[in-house]
């Protein structure tokens, strides 16, 4: 079960209404590389761990992904809050307005609502596990997409801590990996997943 | 402190227990790692209860008056 705090990981305060930001941010909310997808993909996986480190490790970042996507949606909340209809109209905001007004949707950039095949859960813990070191990266990529397009130090300082988290996360499901696979599987096997992750 | 100096400094332990957390996730052994948990953990208690008492709770089980419901009272964390 969960219990919800009445706080945010991060501290987030942004003075400056940017729906054109908004509508890129927003991708880190429901987008393909997103924490919703986040989420979902390491709280569904867990039911196939077979060893309490996994079990642990995909619970505690699944919870954490949530708390990360309270921040991306208060991001855009507050990017989007003052903004005025003028401003929306004039950025690329403007066609997710029509659809959502200034409500957040999980959505990609491009607009594409967010959709459950951006993951993979399967019963293969080894499977599951390498697609979450690839997704991780996959979502710091994005955040420095991000950084190279925004130029709001109020919101980069929360996009730079969220970036480092899929770092920290990358390299906890690399060391919950690696005693797995030396347990179960042959060094022709393992030789191969180091190559793959270093 | 004021509310927001308290609330910040619970997110800075919060963070540090939660990043020890992880690791402790994957290396259940390491003794220097499981006592510092301890010991941020017995701070991060300390100050929560601290500004549960002042500024209303963090949770809401944790709402300790008994004429209003504080859980309610602004603000919400993704307003600024």
């Amino acid at each position: 079960m969960w219990q919800y705090e009445k706080k945010l990981q991060f501290p987030i305060n942004i003075k400056t209404p940017n729906p054109k930001l908004a509508s890129f941010i927003i991708s880190q909310y429901g987008g393909p590389d997103g924490e919703l997808a986040a989420s979902m993909r390491y709280l569904s996986q867990r039911f196939a761990m077979k060893d309490n480190i996994t079990k642990g490790l995909l619970t505690d970042i699944g919870t954490e992904e949530l708390a990360h996507l309270e921040m991306v949606g208060t991001i855009v909340h507050q990017l989007t809050k003052n903004a005025t209809t003028t401003q929306i109209e004039n950025s690329p905001m403007a066609a997710y307005y029509i659809d959502h007004g200034r409500g957040v949707f999980p959505a990609s950039a491009s607009g594409v609502p967010f959709n459950a095949m951006t993951l993979a859960s399967k019963s293969d813990p080894i499977t599951n596990l390498v697609e979450d070191m690839a997704a991780e990266q996959k979502a710091r990529t994005v955040y420095e997409n991000i950084l190279r397009v925004s130029d709001d130090p109020d919101v980069n300082s929360v996009i730079k801590y969220l970036r480092q988290r899929e770092i920290v996360h990358f390299q906890r499901f690399g060391d919950a990996m690696l005693p797995d696979l030396n347990g179960k599987h042959s060094k022709k096997i393992i030789i191969f997943c180091v190559l793959f992750i270093f | 402190m004021n509310r927001n100096q308290l609330l910040k400094q619970i997110m800075e332990y919060d963070f540090v227990l939660y990043e020890l957390q992880l690791y402790l996730d994957t290396h259940p052994n390491d003794m220097r790692a499981l006592k510092m948990f301890k010991q941020v953990s017995d701070t991060v208690c300390s100050l929560r209860k601290e500004f549960e008492s002042k500024f209303g709770p963090i949770i809401a089980r944790n709402n300790e008056s008994t004429t209003t419901w504080q859980w309610l009272e602004s603000p919400w964390p993704w307003e600024n």
